[in-house]
Parts: C-alpha cells; sequence; structure tokens
C-alpha cells in the first residue's frame, strides 16, 4: 500500500452521556468482542497499510489500555506500526476545540517523515468493513486531490442532519457541502474518510493552521474548494456511527442481522485485543434467542434480541430481551431486563426491574450497582 | 541469555494412539480440549502463572498443529526476548545420520545444548497429555526444602488403578526409597504425574551417563531408578487438585462433560489461573430465534440455529436450522447442515456434516477395526472430513476424508463400521 493512515480517535459526545463519561467513543464496546477504533485499525491493518497514527485526546485512556499492543492488528513493526498521538492541552484552551485538522497539523512530523505517497484518513467511531484500497484506486483513476467516502443514507433510517452532507455532479465531483444542514440537499452524507496525498495535505495544513483556521472540513475542504478537485466515493456497505444513544444501542442491534454480522465472521476479520475467557456457559435451564454472547458469559435464565459483552452473568429467572450488557456485568436471579444499555461491571441484585423504551433506553451506568 | 532459577522442558511429541482418529494428523497435545482449548494450553498456562518463563517444547510426531498453536508464544506472553517458548524437534548433528527422540529423557538428553544455554539450577519436566492446574512454583519450593535432586509429583489413586501407574513407595516424610513400574502388587498409592523437576547438574550427569548403557532413555524406567541406586535424594509432592489424562476417547469425552455442569469441578471461569490459549479469532457466538441450547459450553463465532444440549462446541461451528445435538464435542470450524442428528459423536475440526445426516443411533457393536479404541458408543469422525447429505451412522464409528455417498451401503454405516479414506490428509 501506498499510503499512511490516520485514525482520528478523539471524539466524544453529549449525546452519548454516561456512556462516553468514562471513554472515548472510539472505545465504546461494540457487538459483545469489540471497541469501534477495532473496525477502522482493522481495515488498516487488512488494506495493507503499514504505518497508522492514532490521534487521540478526549478519555483516552480506556483507549490506551486497548492499543497497549499494537501486535493484535499486526502493527507492531520495526518499520512504521502503530503510533499514538496525544494532545499536550494548555491550560486555557483545549486541542481538541481547535479543530481536527490542527490535530493532524500538531502532528506534522509524521506526514513529514514519512515516504508513503498517500494518507487515508478515517474517523475512529464508526463500524464498518472497507477496502481502502478501492478508495485510493478510484482517487487516483479519478485524478482527484481529495477523495471523500460518502454514503446515500436513503432507507437506512439515519437522519441525515446530524451529518455532513453533499452533492456531487454526475462525475461525482463534489459540488457542495453543508455540515449539519437544517435543509438537507441530498442523502449522501460524508463518513469522515478522506484519501488525499501527504505532500497536498502537508500543504493545505501549513497554509491554514497558522492563519488560525483548525478545522478539517470547513478550513481544508470548503475554503479550498475551488480550486482542487475534491470527489466521492460511494460506499453501499453497512456503515454506522456512535453519536448517539439511539444509534450505539441500533448499531449492536444491526449484529443480530445475519449479513451484518458477516462484517465479523468473513475475512478479513475484524481484530481485536483478546481477552482468553473460556467458552460461553448455558446452563441447564437457560433460554438464549437472537441474541450475541461473548466468551465468559454464563446464563441461567432467558435472553433474547440481546447483546451479551464477555463475562456477564445471567442469573436464574432473570429475564434480558432487547438489551445491551457489557463486559463483567451481573444481573441478579429474576430480574427483568428490558430496552435497556447496562455498562461495564454493572450489578444488578435479585429481582430488580430494569425497563426501559426503543426510543429511549435505560443506561445504568459503569459500575453502578442497582 | 538471562540466567534463569528453573525452566520448563514440555514433552509433546507423542502420538497418543488411543484417542484414535483424533491423532491422525496431530499430536495428542495439539487434542482440542473444553472447546476452544488444546490439551497442551494447560500445562504452557500453568507454567506462565506459576512463573516458569523459558519453556521448551519437544515435538516429534505430527507437529505441524502445535507449531502453528505455539508459534512464537503470544499466547502466554512467552513473546519475550528472554527465555520464551523454543520448539525443539528432532535434528541432525555433525558426522551422525540423525536420530528421532526414542524415550523421554533421551528427548531432554538431545537438548542438553538447549538447557545448558538457558543457564538454569533446576529443570521442570513435563508432558502435554494432561488437564490439571498446578503451582510449579509451590513444588519447587517443596524440593528446595527438602534439598531434592529430583521431585516426583505424585496422585493419590485407589491400590486398584495402581498397577496401571509408575508408583513411588516413600517414607513417612515421602522420602521416596523405591520405584516401581506398574507394579502387579503396588505397595503404596502415590502414582506418578510425570511432573518432575530436577537439579539441573544432576539430571545433566545422569542422562549423560544413562545414554551409554540405553539408547531409549526413559525417566520411569532407567533415570529415576538409577538416580535412586546412586543414592539421591528423591521426594515425593502430592497433589491434590483436579488432574485427568485424557488419553482414551471414553475419557477424553467425558473430561470434556464434566465441564458442562453447572458447577463443575474443574473451574475455567476464575481469573485466577487463568488458562490462555491461541485467540485468534473473537467474534462473540450468535444463537438464532429458533436455537436451544442448553447445559452445554459454546466458543466464540459459533452460529447456532439448531439445538445444542449437554456438549461442548468449540470455536467458529455453524449448526443449522433442525439440527439436534447431544451429548457430543464439536471442534473448531465444523459445519453442521440442517436437520443433522448427532448423538454422543466427538466430530473433529473442519469437518462438514451435510443435511439430514444422522449419527450415533443403533447398537453398540465394538468397531471392527480398533475395537480396543471405540466400544463405549461414541463415533468419531476426523478433522477435515465431509460426511454427504442423508447418511445414517451408528455407534462406534470412525469416518475419516472426504467421503461421497458411494462410500456407504444404502446410505447407511452401521455400528461398528469405518469409512476412512487412504491419503485423504
Amino acid at each position: 500500500m501506498k499510503a499512511i493512515g490516520i485514525i482520528l480517535a478523539g471524539g466524544n459526545s453529549e449525546r452519548l452521556k454516561s456512556l462516553c463519561k468514562v471513554r472515548a467513543i472510539a472505545a465504546m464496546p461494540v457487538a459483545s468482542s469489540y471497541r469501534a477504533i477495532d473496525f477502522t485499525l482493522s481495515n488498516m491493518s487488512s488494506s495493507n497499510i503499514k504505518k497508522v497514527a492514532v490521534i487521540t485526546q478526549f478519555n483516552s485512556r480506556s483507549l490506551h489500555d486497548h492499543l497497549s499492543s499494537a501486535k493484535w492488528w499486526d502493527l507492531d513493526r520495526k518499520e512504521g506500526g502503530l503510533y499514538i498521538f496525544t494532545p499536550f492541552l494548555s491550560s486555557d484552551n483545549s486541542f481538541w476545540f481547535r479543530g481536527v485538522a490542527d490535530s493532524i497539523y500538531q502532528n506534522i512530523s509524521f506526514l513529514k517523515r514519512s515516504h508513503e505517497q498517500y494518507v487515508i484518513i478515517a474517523s475512529g467511531d464508526a463500524v464498518y468493513k472497507m477496502d481502502y484500497n478501492k478508495v485510493l484506486e478510484y482517487h487516483v483513476a479519478k485524478g482527484a486531490d481529495i477523495t471523500i467516502v460518502t454514503k446515500d443514507m436513503a432507507g437506512t433510517g439515519r437522519d441525515v442532519h446530524d451529518f455532513g452532507v453533499m452533492t456531487f455532479d454526475e462525475d461525482m465531483k463534489l459540488t457542495s457541502f453543508e455540515e449539519k444542514p437544517i435543509e438537507p440537499k441530498s442523502t449522501n452524507i460524508s463518513l469522515g474518510i478522506y484519501v488525499i496525498s501527504r505532500t497536498l495535505l502537508i500543504k493545505l495544513l501549513e497554509n491554514t493552521i497558522p492563519k488560525g483556521y483548525y478545522d478539517f472540513v470547513k478550513d481544508i475542504i470548503l475554503r479550498n474548494r475551488s480550486h482542487l478537485n475534491i470527489y466521492g466515493y460511494q460506499f453501499d456497505g453497512y456503515w454506522n456511527t456512535l453519536n448517539s444513544i439511539q444509534a450505539y444501542m441500533q448499531t449492536n442491534m444491526d449484529f443480530l442481522n445475519s449479513d451484518v454480522r458477516s462484517i465479523l465472521t468473513t475475512e478479513p476479520y475484524i481484530d481485536t485485543k483478546p481477552s482468553d475467557d473460556p467458552p460461553a456457559k448455558f446452563n441447564t435451564d437457560a433460554e438464549v434467542k437472537n441474541s450475541l454472547i461473548g466468551t465468559g458469559t454464563i446464563i441461567d435464565g432467558s435472553v433474547k434480541n440481546s447483546v451479551l459483552f464477555r463475562k456477564v452473568t445471567v442469573s436464574e429467572g432473570a429475564r434480558v430481551n432487547n438489551s445491551v450488557i457489557m463486559k463483567s456485568s451481573y444481573i441478579g436471579k429474576n430480574c427483568v431486563i428490558d430496552n435497556a444499555i447496562i455498562d461495564k461491571e454493572a450489578v444488578i441484585s435479585d429481582g430488580k426491574q430494569i425497563v426501559g423504551t426503543a426510543d429511549e433506553p435505560v443506561v445504568i451506568t459503569k459500575g453502578q450497582v442497582v | 541469555m538471562r540466567k534463569k532459577e528453573m525452566m520448563a522442558m514440555l514433552l509433546a511429541g507423542g502420538q497418543g494412539s488411543r484417542l484414535g482418529i483424533l491423532t491422525m494428523d496431530k499430536a495428542k497435545p495439539a487434542v482440542a480440549f473444553a472447546g476452544k482449548y488444546r490439551i497442551i494450553d494447560f500445562p504452557m498456562s500453568n507454567c506462565v502463572n506459576s512463573g516458569v518463563d523459558t519453556v521448551g517444547v519437544l515435538t516429534q510426531y505430527q507437529p505441524l498443529t502445535l507449531n502453528q498453536h505455539i508459534g512464537i508464544g503470544v499466547p502466554w506472553d512467552l513473546d519475550t526476548k528472554n527465555g520464551g517458548v523454543s520448539i525443539l524437534a528432532p535434528h541432525q548433528r555433525e558426522g551422525e545420520r540423525g536420530e528421532w527422540y526414542s524415550g523421554t529423557a533421551n528427548a531432554i538428553y538431545q537438548n542438553i545444548d538447549y538447557i545448558d544455554a538457558c543457564r538454569p539450577e533446576y529443570v521442570l519436566i513435563l508432558s502435554g497429555d494432561h488437564i490439571y492446574k498446578m503451582d510449579y512454583a509451590a513444588m519447587l519450593n517443596f524440593h528446595k526444602q527438602n534439598n531434592c535432586d529430583v521431585t516426583i509429583a505424585v496422585l493419590e489413586v485407589t491400590m486398584e488403578e495402581a498397577s496401571r501407574f509408575g508408583i513411588m513407595n516413600a517414607d513417612e516424610n515421602d522420602k521416596i526409597y523405591e520405584f516401581e513400574e506398574k507394579p502387579e502388587h503396588p505397595k503404596s498409592n502415590l502414582a506418578s504425574m510425570g511432573i518432575y523437576i530436577f537439579t539441573w547438574d544432576k539430571l545433566r550427569a545422569a542422562l549423560i551417563e544413562d545414554n551409554k548403557t540405553h539408547a531409549d532413555s526413559d525417566f520411569g524406567k532407567h533415570i529415576i531408578p538409577a538416580m535412586l541406586n546412586d543414592g539421591a535424594t528423591l521426594y515425593a509432592y502430592r497433589f491434590k487438585d483436579y488432574w485427568k489424562d485424557v488419553g482414551t476417547i471414553e475419557s477424553y469425552w467425558a473430561a470434556n462433560m464434566e465441564l458442562i455442569r453447572t458447577l463443575p469441578e474443574f473451574n475455567l471461569y476464575e481469573d485466577f489461573w487463568k488458562i490462555y490459549t491461541n485467540s485468534n479469532y473473537q467474534p462473540p457466538m450468535y444463537t438464532g430465534s429458533d436455537a436451544e441450547v442448553k447445559a452445554s459450553i459454546v466458543s466464540e463465532g459459533c452460529q447456532i440455529y439448531g439445538s445444542i444440549e449437554h456438549s461442548v462446541i468449540s470455536k467458529s461451528v455453524s449448526v443449522g436450522e433442525g439440527s439436534v445435538i447431544k451429548d457430543s464435542i464439536i471442534m473448531e470450524g465444523c459445519k453442521i447442515g440442517k436437520n443433522v442428528h448427532l448423538d454422543r459423536c466427538i466430530i473433529d475440526q473442519n469437518t462438514v456434516i451435510e443435511d439430514n445426516v444422522s449419527m450415533g443411533g443403533g447398537d453398540n457393536t465394538p468397531n471392527e477395526l480398533k475395537p480396543n479404541i471405540y466400544n463405549t458408543g461414541i463415533t468419531v469422525i476426523g478433522s477435515n472430513t465431509l460426511v454427504p447429505a442423508g447418511i445414517e451412522v451408528g455407534k462406534n464409528c470412525v469416518i475419516y476424508g472426504k467421503t461421497s455417498s458411494e462410500d456407504y451401503v444404502d446410505n447407511k454405516l452401521p455400528s461398528g463400521q469405518s469409512v476412512i479414506i487412504e491419503g485423504a490428509m
């Protein structure tokens, strides 16, 4: 691969409430065994990108823990490999508020010291499988200066108001780009995945940041739109991002669908830091339907339409429906859990009822004892 | 390399022929156990949990699966700069034709150079055949406290069983005065577990001495009796916890089945003394809307649409709709079609069982080719095997290789019969 990768993992969301108080979005647990960043990181690794920088900022402890060894993604290399860039925070202003472009600019030596011709920039907050080689080939074939990966969200049920909305001409050249528009002109959103040549990126950053412009979309893409060839690359596969409680719930539940689940069960696999837990154990009265179950989980009760992470305990008589239960949580006897998100290491004592609705799932925070 | 107080030598070259078709293409230590593990994971994990970070694994019989599984030792954090895991295969020396490992002690003798390079004071000898959790550091303390030359881990067995083991006759302090290999009339019930700690310079001298007289030098037959004769200090170290030999089809099946009890005697679910294995495949398991999974353990990546009861299912197994799996062990990567019925079967890795196959019914005729191996009603299907749709298979049967319906008479394989495709490997 003639490209290096940059993963933006600094994001945090007010709309994820307590789930994000303890971790960056990129470290959000997804689909029983993974964290969100595993998807982008595995995509980079399986696209044969040998040098990847992860830029972190907000609540990065759990992310650092997760990335403590790069070997799970084959990125523990003597040449290249995984780089983690953590910003320094000044007393009056935090790095994040200066913008994504600034976070790359602060690490511009990474770009300058590399020799690869291209840079793939991707957000670490999204869940999808993509071969970046195809995007790069398209970028070269189009003679583009910047290629933005786009997805038509019509029919996905996701509200495009939350995203960057773009329009293109018949050749897929960008004609307009609006961030979180009130009246969107199309259903094509930016997935926050960009291909750009390394030297052009360095030039644009050096022309922009010192003047006090720090945003990637507004200050790098939109300001230069008139004299750059910017193209859209249409992505048709599964994609979701974890920017709200509902989106988090939906993304997990999407993996109960066999088409989405095939992202996990077909090559190239999504890799994660392993946790050598024993197989999941189903005792005599267990009843488990349409659910994902992580390793080390022990089930005596009933689990339906739910996603259980590793080492969860569901005691006898407990009923879990339409819920996400994260690692090492304990569900006591005869509990009823319905439309809930139970964060890590929570304890729900015997007989408790945690019942939310599909639109407003109840969230039990990490380590909470109910 | 930094000097080591104690290193381990793990004998993993044995075939384990009583496991029948399961060891056709891999050594016994590489046979899967408890779903996602392989037998060798238990002694390997015991080593790292006991602080032994230098392990030589001696391979000989069918080493491919073991080599791939162990690699550079990543699963056990043994990919270290000092020590770590080394796979030791038989090799040629200058001016010799090269020879196989002809006995347990001979295998160690042939690797004296490797041990010398690690400069240990003590060497732990292990076999890759048993399921147990044991703190070798506690055994080393015992060895040092008693100023032993050799410490032999022993299990208290019943007097009836004793004649099947190497038996230690010891005084009231557990100091060994006599060793008897499979005695007809045992004097004690302390059975050797095949786990030894030797003070290295003593073992080194004994190996070199014994090699002069025995080309097939063996610990039980030669080294231990010779050291006793020479007045060395040998102690028995009593082990009182769970320890299972899974050397036969029936004992292998039973040890797996014990794990699915609500409170199994052997606990894999405690964080203390974790068992590590190669975890290169991570997806969660999925149970479909019509699936039923009860009294079973199921590993990652499985896609279960049928019904599973009282079974042990390894990684990445798929079970189609309408299938009923009972009292069975299914290993990694198997694909079980729709409406398949399995009763008391062991299916080795990456095997495909097509739709409407039924196995494990009928009478209990022992296997005609190997009645001493397959005689307890368990039907065993080898690895990378194909059983075509609609075949009805009885008890004590063996199938190996990519079979087609022409390999069966009237789509049936009666109890005790085998279909083994030559050269299927």
